[in-house]
């Protein structure tokens, strides 16, 4: 079964929940945010949730940030 | 006067914080010297952004592995976001990565200057608002946008010294002022100090608090730095309440001129 995640295709064998992608990718549940087809999934649904073959997933989590910086693809290579 | 720190927190939204400085983590060498940092400064609220995860590198920590969110309060950003649409859909990322409903909220207008879209951010701020977000929203030096904000339901409003990164200190201490006398919630000054000075200025302006990332994490010893604007920010802290004499254009003697041969 084919997925993207965070832009990526990735194929995993079927049935997948999230908190079984998580675990794959070596990742804390309670540290990340899923996105499933733009719908934001509740933490308490990710061990139920059953991922379908062309889903787009997106994981997040905090990084550092303080001020916010240039966007990466136009912005940083101004002024340098 | 005693132990002034511990009685006098920042009251936001009903929580209680001690510092009145608070940081970024942005733009450190590494996780450690964002940790040693954070924790030269005093600080009890962090901010942070929010990123696709790295999942190439399995391996690789989280900055949630060394700020502890049972420490320090994490607070979300929307660094980076130009429309409204980007900036709720990044703070409901933000709520659904955490543990609370703080969102710094910011709506950036210009790559060059990243001063806030002001009419963008208020828009933001009334759909998060009504989802149950607390919004504080990093804003411009307008006292009127500032009024607006509070008078939608932002419980602190975070208007900037100068331009992100820049250094420049307090650009318009008038408006700040302004600010300052007219909008009744916390006014966390945020983004443009340079150095401790300018952190003090802001609290001895009446700011509630500053908030700062380049000025630490850029500096040549970022932990030595965090170190100074923790005593700047009480400095002004103190000096504020405490009450400066008037200026006077000429001398007041203050030694007695009684007993002089």
């Amino acid at each position: 079964m084919k997925i993207i995640v965070n832009g990526e295709e990735h194929t995993y064998h079927a049935p997948l929940t999230v908190t079984t992608l998580l675990q794959a990718l070596n990742l804390r549940t309670e540290q990340v945010a899923v996105e499933v087809n733009l719908k934001i999934l509740d933490r308490s649904n990710f061990p139920t949730w059953i991922l379908q073959e062309g889903d787009t997933v997106e994981i997040l989590s905090f990084i550092g940030g303080g001020s916010p910086q240039p966007r990466p693809s136009r912005g940083s290579t101004r002024n340098e | 006067m005693s132990n002034y720190s511990s009685k006098d927190p920042l009251i936001i939204a009903g929580r209680e914080f001690r510092s009145r400085l608070w940081v970024g983590t942005g733009k450190y060498k590494n996780f450690e010297e964002t940790r040693l940092a954070i924790e030269a400064s005093g600080a009890d609220v962090v901010t942070v952004a929010v990123r696709r995860v790295n999942i190439t590198d399995k391996n690789s920590e989280n900055l949630l592995d060394y700020i502890d969110p049972k420490k320090y309060t994490i607070l979300p950003n929307t660094a980076g976001c130009y429309t409204v649409e980007d900036a709720v859909r990044y703070s409901r990322l933000a709520r659904a990565a955490g543990v609370s409903d703080l969102v710094k909220l910011e709506v950036i207008g210009d790559e060059r200057t990243l001063f806030p879209d002001t009419a963008g951010l208020i828009e933001a701020a009334k759909i998060l608002i009504a989802e149950g977000f607390i919004v504080l929203p990093y804003t411009n030096d307008d006292p009127i946008v500032a009024q607006k904000l509070m008078d939608i339901g932002c419980p602190a409003v975070m208007p900037l010294a100068a331009p992100i990164g820049s250094g420049l200190g307090i650009r318009n201490p008038y408006n700040l002022k302004i600010i300052m006398e007219t909008v009744k919630v916390p006014i966390i000054v945020d983004a443009g100090v340079g150095t401790a000075s300018d952190a003090a200025l802001a609290m001895e302006y009446g700011a509630d608090a500053v908030l700062m990332n380049t000025a630490i994490a850029g500096a040549k010893d970022p932990i030595m730095m965090a170190t100074a604007m923790r005593y700047a920010v009480d400095a002004g802290r103190l000096a504020f309440k405490a009450g400066r004499i008037p200026r006077k254009l000429y001398a007041t003697a203050s030694s007695p001129i009684e007993g002089m041969l």
